[in-house]
């Protein structure tokens, strides 16, 4: 099964990266080539220095939510960035960085976690998309 | 319970979703066609997800049961 999946990262609470992070591995053990998309927010949370940071949850998981998380956490849910390790591990997952998000944080790809495989504009986003499903998280 | 002669065993009890068909994908790659992995895991999730890890992988689910709330395949590598 080679059908291509595209999600867009633009959300950069734990949260929204873990459960793209599961949609990424789940579609790297089946085989589906994906390509991850950094924007904004998404992208920042992969700067080296503080990619293993508290990157905060979305703002309607309130303090129960919070202690929800926390329990997985507990009972040994790894962290979204070694989920995605495992799904590049496992499959063919391609990690890029928005080139305008790039300029927006003042960063360069030195200082990007090395999950994060290089740097894109739009034009080659849609070009490696294809036909293929695009999700935007 | 029919007895297998397995390769590998995959421990996934505990593990939330994705982690039982990660592992499994993992545990896959090293070994041969024919060869038989035996997956335990915990999460009710699994059930349809081995089905359908099998179906587009192309592995052979050979087999599916549960005891006590641990869940048990036996894959066929393809």
């Amino acid at each position: 099964m080679d059908r291509p999946l595209s999600l867009v990262l633009f959300s950069g609470t734990d949260d929204k990266l873990q459960a793209a992070a599961v949609l990424t591995a789940g579609a790297a053990a089946v085989g589906r080539p994906v390509h991850l998309f950094l924007q904004y927010w998404a992208l920042d949370a992969f700067r080296a220095d503080r990619i293993g940071a508290d990157h905060g949850l979305a703002p309607e998981a309130g303090p129960e939510g919070r202690a929800a998380v926390d329990r997985l956490a507990g009972a040994g849910q790894l962290p979204w960035h070694e989920t995605l390790r495992m799904a590049k591990d496992i499959g063919e997952v391609d990690v890029q960085a928005c080139s305008l998000s790039m300029d927006l944080l003042h960063i360069e790809q030195s200082d990007l976690d090395p999950l994060v495989d290089g740097v894109e504009g739009v034009a080659s986003f849609y070009d490696s998309a294809g036909d293929g499903q695009v999700l935007f998280i | 319970m029919t007895v297998y002669q397995i390769s590998q065993l995959v421990d996934a009890r505990g593990l939330n979703c994705p982690m039982p068909i990660v592992k499994t994908a993992q545990a896959v790659r090293g070994l041969a066609a024919g060869d038989l992995v035996e997956v335990l895991a915990t999460d009710p999730g699994s059930v349809r997800d081995f089905a359908a890890w099998a179906r587009t992988t192309g592995h052979e689910l050979v087999e599916t049961s549960v005891d006590g709330g641990i869940y048990r395949f036996v894959v066929r590598h393809k």
